[in-house]
């Protein structure tokens, strides 16, 4: 499972080389990975469905917990079916879609990035490995929103989305530490066992906010929602992958995965059931006054994404089948309006609800899915969309004494996405068709084929429910610790109340759909209320924060190299200084100290002569060379105090500094006295002060009582565990290799920092 | 600084540079060296070619941007770190070692590969930053 885990991100480094090959008519051969992938998940559907779970183990940090395990059970399942699948299709739709695009292979990267963190992310079974896999998500949503990166919005929306669910990604983080220390255990199976023992904890209410601020902001629920309406900046096939299939339903994943863990407690289910309300009343009403087909489409998916929260908010059998079918519901319906959207966008240009009409005289197979999502968005029977509406209305009509207002709340949540489903679905192709789009081609099948495939699944799993009832629905459900063996889905349940519900839902949205047409005015109308929007509130909320850290930042990085270097030393020497003269009671013992060789000295007075002679010398060239002189002389001390490592890092390190200096100075004028002699006097008592704090401090620590541990640790284990005699290399590339890989990590950038620095001038035309 | 002697003598000292170098970087384990020592050495003769002969004859001489060995480096890292979880259900980092001693290299394990990637990184990053400095100079 690691390995398929990880072929999406070795498919990606692979395409930095290869991309060429795959940027050509060689480009739907990119869809071959997910494809196999998918492969590899389904082989997997009967055993799950058998009730077995199939988990592999890593280790990967054991000293903290930290592990890559991964268990494969109904959930994860139907998530990687979701997510290979769909991915398979919007693979194949991307090179149609974006074909010969200059950076068609980098889209592929991310995208395949993107799949592997995803995967990750359902399969993991370390709350630590699969915080780290939510984090890729959101870098991959990031590159992908803002993937056309020459436009200002684009690059706003990205940042815009990635701040928002790097926040809740923090919040994730610290969320698992609580549960970590509660439990003793980062690993979610254990964990099960443990729901009474986590809720009487003391943390259990703050635990429960952290997972929640995860869960919300990723799953853009009210008040974190508005970052992804403007996701939709991004190519069409990343909306349909990312932000209404898969990667939006990461929180509501992370919801499901604990329900057995924190679920069944008050503060759970109140607080899911009501932000899952407000949100999916608020964004549905928002979708009547959208003119854009993918405003329409991303108001519904937040719509819809609260519609999943109320249903895990209620925590009953019924709710989480319906929030299992629904799931799968609104994957199939939702990702083929957003490629049909896609489809027109590309082949007319506009997706201006106002306009388009009649398309089907010109598209009739994208007419044909388009068509058959909107009934299953609509919940018209024979579709699974129907099936799903009906589970969720009877799960809510059954939860207790609040279930009225819940189901007047639902319903009407219901009759909005029905009128949603047929402007995005219906609209478009409907009516006569104007002049304008008389001229529109047919796409080429590899794009109509992926939303023609999801659309025929819409009505294929409604006519024939048990296809997917034993193989995904009923493991997901006893997967979150639920009795599977009471569900049955059906068409029809007999004439109750709920098919009343239905019938009531399909008539008022149709009526809604004649009456009510989307235009500018109504899209005017609603922006006047923006200003009392949680977007306002929060980006002015930002604006302040950014004034404030701009003015801070100005203040210190003012751009003079010499003033950065007098605020660190003045900072030191209060620091330092203070807890010194507070703290320590300076028993140095001189007589402790070994006699001075003449070594020692000599070298010692060859670097107070080169010292002298940088600060009086009037030359540039001459100061450096003499402060070459001090590097080596301290090589020397290095040498005599037998630290050969040092010395010889020290000895490359400052021949290559003095090279630096001097290409530098190359270009400089050859003398400037630019500092007066106040500034001199000024700066030479900051730096004797600073020498002087400096060698207190020194002194200090010979006289303190050394711990040894640490070091003794290393001397007695580098040959034994790391098979290194030289202690210090052992350190380096062993013991602390992770430090290393992070510091030459942060070499390469700032290389590339140099490089860009220099180099990477934008052309005259560019400039602004 | 184009005196006949440099030249001259820039012609054998890179490849002897060079080779120290390696040196460096093998014995690291057991002796004073390692990948960063190593590859400051292998910069400085790079620099000093250049210094000799004019940085596009070095650049000639590299054939590849220097810019290249940072991935390269990185990558070889990272997956000397992941080989032991991928391949032998170990811990990341852990160190892995042929058994037998070998000829001139001692003995070989992961931790050798990762010192590699050290090397590589070094020489890149310097070399990116000087060549880049002195052209734009």
């Amino acid at each position: 499972m690691l390995i398929a885990i990880l072929l999406g991100f070795v498919f990606s480094l692979f395409l930095v080389f290869t991309g060429k090959f795959f940027k050509g008519k060689f480009s739907i051969l990119a869809a071959g990975i997910p494809l196999a992938l998918f492969v590899y998940f389904a082989q997997f559907i009967s055993r799950i469905s058998n009730g077995e779970v199939i988990s592999q183990f890593h280790s990967w940090i054991p000293a903290f917990g930290v592990n890559l395990g991964f268990t494969l059970d109904g959930l994860s399942l139907l998530f990687s079916l979701m997510i290979t699948g769909i991915g398979f299709l919007v693979f194949v739709y991307t090179s149609a879609y974006l074909k010969g695009h200059k950076y068609l292979d980098r889209f592929y990267g991310y995208l395949s990035m993107f799949m592997a963190a995803m995967l990750g992310l359902v399969l993991s079974d370390n709350l630590i490995s699969l915080f780290v896999f939510w984090e890729l998500t959101s870098i991959s949503s990031f590159f992908l929103i803002g993937f056309n990166n020459t436009s200002r919005e684009s690059r706003k929306s990205a940042l815009i989305a990635l701040a928002i669910t790097g926040i809740g990604g923090l919040s994730l983080l610290v969320g698992s530490l609580f549960l970590g220390s509660i439990t003793g255990t980062y690993s979610i199976a254990e964990m099960l066992t443990m729901n009474p023992e986590i809720a009487s904890n003391p943390y259990y209410i703050l635990v429960v906010a952290l997972i929640f601020g995860a869960g919300f902001t990723k799953s853009a629920q009210f008040p974190f929602h508005f970052w992804l309406p403007g996701a939709m900046k991004a190519p069409t096939p990343v909306s349909t992958y990312l932000h209404s299939a898969t990667m939006v339903k990461a929180g509501i994943y992370l919801l499901m995965r604990l329900t057995p863990v924190l679920g069944d407690h008050e503060f759970w289910n109140t607080t899911l059931i009501i932000v899952g309300a407000i949100t999916m009343v608020y964004s549905a009403i928002h979708t009547l006054f959208r003119t854009d087909l993918k405003g329409v489409l991303a108001y519904s998916t937040i719509s819809a994404l609260g519609i999943l929260v109320f249903l895990i908010g209620q925590g009953t059998v019924d709710a989480l089948t319906a929030a299992a079918v629904f799931i799968i519901v609104h994957a199939l319906y939702k990702a083929t309006l957003f490629l049909v959207t896609g489809i027109i966008d590309h082949q007319t240009g506009t997706r201006d609800t106002t306009v388009l009409r009649g398309l089907r005289k010109v598209l009739f197979p994208v007419a044909i899915a388009g068509f058959l999502a909107a009934l299953s968005s609509a919940g018209i029977p024979p579709t699974i969309g129907f099936i799903g509406k009906e589970l969720t209305y009877e799960s809510t009509l059954h939860f207790g004494n609040m279930a009225i207002l819940l189901m007047v709340l639902i319903v009407i949540t219901k009759i909005l996405l029905l009128y949603a489903g047929f402007v995005a679905g219906i609209k478009p192709f409907t009516g006569s068709l104007p002049e304008r789009f008389e001229k529109t081609k047919m796409p080429s099948f590899l794009m109509w084929l992926p939303p023609v495939i999801l659309a025929v699944g819409c009505l294929v799993f409604g006519i024939f429910p048990g296809l997917i009832e034993g193989s995904l629905v009923k493991p997901m459900v006893s997967s979150m610790g639920l009795d599977e063996s009471d569900i049955h889905l059906k068409l029809f349940h007999g004439f109750n109340v709920i098919l009343l519900l239905s019938v009531i839902t399909i008539a008022l949205g149709t009526v809604l759909y004649f009456k009510l047409k989307p235009t500018k005015k109504l899209e005017a109308w609603i922006a006047k209320f923006e200003k009392f929007s949680p977007q306002t509130i929060i980006t002015n909320s930002w604006a302040f924060f950014f004034k404030f850290s701009n003015g801070w930042t100005n203040l210190f990085q003012n751009g003079y190299l010499r003033n950065y270097v007098s605020t660190i030393m003045i900072f030191l020497i209060a620091l330092t200084g203070y807890s010194l003269f507070s703290k320590a009671n300076f028993a140095v013992d001189f007589n402790s100290f070994s006699p001075i060789t003449v070594y020692e000295a000599a070298t010692s007075i060859v670097m107070l002569i080169a010292i002298g002679y940088t600060v009086f010398t009037r030359s540039r060239l001459a100061a450096v060379a003499s402060m070459g002189i001090i590097g080596y002389a301290i090589c020397i001390l290095f040498v005599i105090y037998s630290a050969p490592d040092l010395a010889m890092t020290q000895f490359s390190i400052d021949t290559l500094t003095v090279i630096l200096f001097v290409l530098v100075l190359y270009k400089l004028p050859k003398y400037l006295k630019l500092s007066d002699y106040k500034m001199r006097i000024r700066d030479g008592v900051l730096s004797i002060a600073f020498g002087t704090i400096i060698t207190l401090l020194i002194l200090e620590v010979l006289a303190e009582p050394k711990s040894s541990e640490v070091s003794d640790y290393y001397a007695a284990n580098a040959y034994i565990l790391a098979h290194g005699k030289n202690v210090v290399n052992v350190i380096l590339v062993d013991f602390r290799g992770s430090d290393t890989m992070i510091e030459i990590s942060v070499l390469a950038i700032a290389a590339i920092g140099v490089f860009a620095l220099l180099k990477l001038r934008l052309k005259k035309s560019d400039q602004r | 600084m184009k005196t006949i002697i440099l030249r001259t003598a820039s012609t054998y000292l890179l490849p002897v540079l060079l080779l120290f170098s390696i040196f460096i970087l093998l014995r690291g384990h057991y002796s004073p060296g390692g990948g960063f020592v190593g590859g400051l050495i292998a910069s400085i003769a790079f620099v000093l070619h250049s210094f000799a002969r004019g940085l596009d004859n070095t650049k000639d001489l590299l054939k590849i941007h220097p810019g290249f060995l940072m991935p390269v480096g990185l990558a070889l890292a990272f997956l000397a770190g992941v080989t032991p979880v991928i391949f032998f259900d170990q811990p990341y980092m852990t160190g892995l070692w042929y058994p037998e001693h070998l000829p001139v290299l001692g003995s070989l394990g992961t931790a050798l590969f990762f010192d590699l990637g050290v090397y590589l990184v070094v020489v890149g990053v310097t070399l990116t930053i000087i060549f880049t400095i002195s052209e734009s100079a």
